[in-house]
Formats: C-alpha cells, structure tokens, sequence
C-alpha cells in the first residue's frame, strides 16, 4: 500500500475519529515523521489534512473560495500570497488573516465551533472587545427594529452605535 | 542555566504520579499557541527575522518567576538523542526537534511547564499534570501568559481572537489533551462504541500507530479540535467531564471482567508478568502491550499499587531515544531491544508474582467456613 503523501511504502496507518467522521490516512516513515504523526504533543488529523493531502477538508475549502489563481493578492506586512497560502495551508504574519479574509473565512467556519473569539482576551485588549461585543448586539438589535418597523427605538440604537464607532477613531 | 542531563536525570512531576490517582487518567496537558504582532510567523520568516523574534521572546520566558533556573537551549545546540528524548518526554514537539537555527525550549526544572519558541507558532506553552487535572494546569499556564503580556505583544482580532500561524488554532489558541489507559474497555470490546460517543460531542481521539481504534499499550488521547467560539473555561470544562466519564467506564469494565472472566484476566497479567520478568529481547511494542497489561494488575490488585508508578516511568524509559541516553551510545535496533529487556527485567527485579495473590483470593472463595456476601 502506498503512502498517500508520496509513493514510499505506507508504514503508518493512522485512523481518526472527528465529528463523527472517520478519516483514514496511509503514509510512509518519512511522510509520518516529517507531518509529526508520531507526536502525542499537537497532533490532529485536522492539522494534517489542512496540509494538503489530496481531496482535504482545507483543500476543498480554500480552492472552492479563492477563484483564479494567482489574483494577486499579497500580504503587505509580511509578502505572503495567496499562492502561498494554497501551497502550505498556514499563514505568513497575522496580518494575513486580514489580508485573506475571504478566502479565510469559509475554512475557519468548517473547522471550528463558532466564528468569533470568546474567551480569554489579553488585558488592555478588553475594553476594545467589550465594546465590539456591544456593537454586535446592538446591530441585531437595530435590525430587529427595522423589521418590526419599531423606528423610534431603531434611531436611539442607531445612535448609540454612532457613539460607540466614535470611541474607535 | 540547567544542563541537560540535569534535567532528565530525574522523572517529571507528573510521571511519578498524581493525588492518588491510579485510575484511567495519566497525564492532562494544556498548550496555548502565541505569535507576536507584526513579526511573520516562524515558518514563513527569514533567517534574521526569526532570531529577532528568539531574542525577544527568550529573555522574556526566562525571566519568568516560574521558569528560573529552568533548563534554555536552542535546538541547534542539542544533540539528536537529547532532541528525542525531549520529545518522548512530551516536553517538545517533533516539529520544533526538527527545526535548528533560531527555535528554543525553555522548560521549567520540573517539567511541569515547557516554551516552544519559534516553532509552527512564535510561541508555543504547555503545561503538564499528572492524572485528570486540565483546569488547574490551564489556570497555571494562563498565568504565565498573562505575565508574558507584560513584554510581548501577541497578535491578537477582537473577532478571531489569538491569530495562529495556522487557522485549525484560531481563538483560544488552546489544546487541551489527557492520556488515557483503557485496557478494561479494549478487553471488554467497549472502546470503539466509547470512542464514538467522545467523538461526537466534537473531540478528537486517536491512540498511535493502531489499526482502527486500536493502539498499542491501550492508551489512548482525547483532545478539543475546536478551538474557536467557545471560551477556554468550556472546552475545559466539557472535555473534563467526557474525560471522567470514559474514566469511570473504565473502572466498570475492570470490575466487571474481573468478575465475569477472572480467569481470562489472571491469565493475560500473569503471562504480561512472565515475559517482562524473563525476556531478554524485547521491542519496544511487546513491551508497551505488557506493561499495559502490568499496569492493570496494579489498579486490580494483582501487584501492589506502586507498579502502577512503576509502569508509567518504564513506558517512558524504554522508548528508543532514552535507552540510547541510558546507555551513553548510538544502539542497533538489536541493541535495543536487549537493553530495553535488561531494563525491564531490573526495574522488575522486586515485584512480587501475582500467583500469590491469586492464590489467596481463591482459598477465599473456596473457603467453605466464609459464608460469603449474603
């Protein structure tokens, strides 16, 4: 049997159960050794099928988003591509992740339980995540308003999230 | 600073035991991934770019309370063997073993806590504890971090949270894993249904180098995948529940082959017992699968409660890097697996036979003046 990342023999056959999936992977000493499989530290099959195996979750979600190859796009921060990004299925600098917003966003929501951070928040970042927290509620909110026509309630919501914007500049 | 053979010459903390805890649970571990802002990950960085981001990050690690005195090195100054056997101490990655120029560890004297720096991540912290211990090992590590803050500027998105060199550790940037021993739900044909279940609740479980859901030495980890959305406390917090669940069915499936097939697990101990005691060629995945199974006869009550211990450091010491350490030369796959049976047999050397034991549960049985449980 062949490994699924060259054409070595396949030593390491590793199965692994996520989400209810189970996800077969075959690869040879070197492909296993090279990829971590035999490290009990960070290993997941996630990690591994991100990196470009063939037909992988990341795979599938990063080309189905990206369109042409090659559009151009360029982190200014750091130089990395989108290119780049395709190829190693990690990023360049955390700018990036602003950088690659579109192309970024369909994977992180296949990966991960939500879309925003809730947690620990490095202090002095608080206030600033406090208040996001509120704008975002407050925009369901004046939505909410809006559709039920409740526009006196809509216009003093609309006016506290100016308030709030303002804080930023 | 700490030498090498300081540091390993004794156990970690965590391998010689927890609070009494000689069931399911071996070792909970908590690793927060970290990159600095505006400085490009460690993979995608050039040479000079990465030993600025070390020479940042090193004195701030070092001059941790916590970490004084702590054992600091970077990679391209350890040997191969020593890499290894900080991998097969759970104290590295065997990504950043593989990486040289301008990645670090720094690892606490006890090896409690380790920093990766300069690995797929600027920064990579883990905190080890023995038996099921994630949210005191994670509330001791989140201390740290917050201390790092102080000096380091991580790269953090009110949106995404902690940014991560790769996305699948977006938000909390947290793993949070525990190794498991689970020979009673193997033996009991349970593990796979049991593994099912952790995995639908969205945890990852996988033992090493196993066909399906088996995997030698029966220990098994389960960890968080998803790491965005949900707070630290509440991955914690559900994972430590599964965890004590699947501990706890465990525990029942011991009891209960005990009780329905004493014979069958008397057999399998004892014939664990007699190669370990007496063979004198040994690879290391015989070994692991026996002193699984020595392991289980010390929480039955076969051996006294130390071998559990005892079984937990050797799982550790005959691994192939440790024995090439013990033996202070490079060894033949051959060599090994005389050494590593040499080792076996010593540590060993004291433990009682089973039969006695056995024995003496069985006059009680058979006693006709003990009337038994009414």
């Amino acid at each position: 049997m062949k490994c699924d990342f060259c054409d070595q023999k396949a030593t390491v056959f590793l199965t692994q159960l996520v989400e209810g999936q189970m996800t077969k992977v075959r690869l040879c000493d070197a492909c296993a050794r090279e990829r971590g499989v035999t490290d009990p530290t960070g290993f997941s099959l996630g990690d591994l099928l991100l990196g470009g195996l063939p037909g992988g979750p990341g795979t599938v979600a990063v080309s189905s988003s990206a369109g042409v190859p090659g559009n151009g796009k360029k982190c200014e921060t750091c130089g990395f591509t989108l290119e780049d990004l395709r190829r190693v299925r990690r990023l360049g600098c955390s700018d990036c992740y602003a950088t690659f917003s579109d192309e970024l966003n369909e994977m992180i929501r296949s990966m991960h339980k939500g879309i925003s951070h809730i947690g620990k928040v490095p202090e002095g970042m608080m206030a600033l995540q406090v208040r996001n927290q509120r704008l975002d509620g407050l925009r369901t909110r004046l939505e909410q308003a809006v559709v039920s026509e409740n526009y006196e309630e809509a216009a003093a919501i609309r006016d506290e999230i100016h308030n709030l914007e303002d804080v930023k500049s | 600073m700490m030498r090498f053979s300081t540091l390993i010459k004794h156990p970690a903390d965590w391998m010689t035991g927890g609070p009494g805890e000689y069931g399911a649970v071996l070792t909970s571990r908590i690793r927060l991934a970290r990159t600095l802002r505006r400085h490009s990950f460690p993979g995608w960085a050039k040479r000079d770019q990465r030993a600025a981001a070390l020479d940042l990050m090193r004195p701030a690690v070092e001059s941790l309370p916590a970490m004084r005195g702590a054992f600091s090195q970077e990679l391209s100054d350890l040997t191969s063997v020593q890499k290894q056997v900080l991998v097969e101490r759970h104290l590295i990655s065997r990504e950043l073993a593989a990486r040289g120029d301008g990645s670090a560890a720094v690892i606490e004297r006890r090896q409690t806590f380790s920093f990766m720096l300069n690995e797929e991540d600027h920064l990579r912290m883990q905190a080890i504890r023995p038996g099921l211990q994630l949210t005191a090992a994670f509330a001791a590590l989140s201390e740290l971090d917050t201390e790092l803050e102080g000096s380091l500027q991580f790269a953090f998105d009110s949106r995404l949270g902690y940014l991560t060199t790769c996305p699948t550790n977006l938000g909390t940037g947290l793993r949070a894993s525990a190794m498991l021993h689970l020979p009673g739900l193997v033996l009991s044909d349970q593990i796979g249904q049991v593994l099912q279940a952790v995995n639908k609740i969205g945890l990852a479980v996988r033992g090493l180098y196993g066909e399906g859901t088996e995997s030698l030495g029966n220990l098994y980890q389960i960890s968080n995948q998803s790491t965005l959305g949900e707070s630290e406390e509440a991955i914690i917090r559900r994972l430590e529940r599964v965890i004590s669940q699947v501990a706890s069915h465990e525990q029942n499936a011991r009891e209960k082959l005990l009780e329905d097939d004493p014979e069958m697990v008397a057999d399998k101990i004892g014939r664990a017992y007699g190669v370990l005691r007496h063979a004198h060629i040994i690879d290391s995945k015989e070994a692991l699968n026996h002193l699984s199974l020595l392991r289980l006869g010390g929480t039955l009550g076969f051996f006294s409660p130390k071998t559990v211990t005892l079984c937990d450091s050797l799982l550790m010491d005959i691994q192939p890097a440790h024995l090439q350490l013990h033996s202070g030369q490079k060894l033949t796959p051959e060599e090994r697996d005389s050494i590593r049976a040499e080792i076996v047999r010593s540590r060993l050397h004291s433990l009682e036979s089973p039969d006695s034991v056995i024995l003496s549960k069985e006059e009680i049985i058979s006693d006709p003046t003990n009337p038994g449980e009414s």
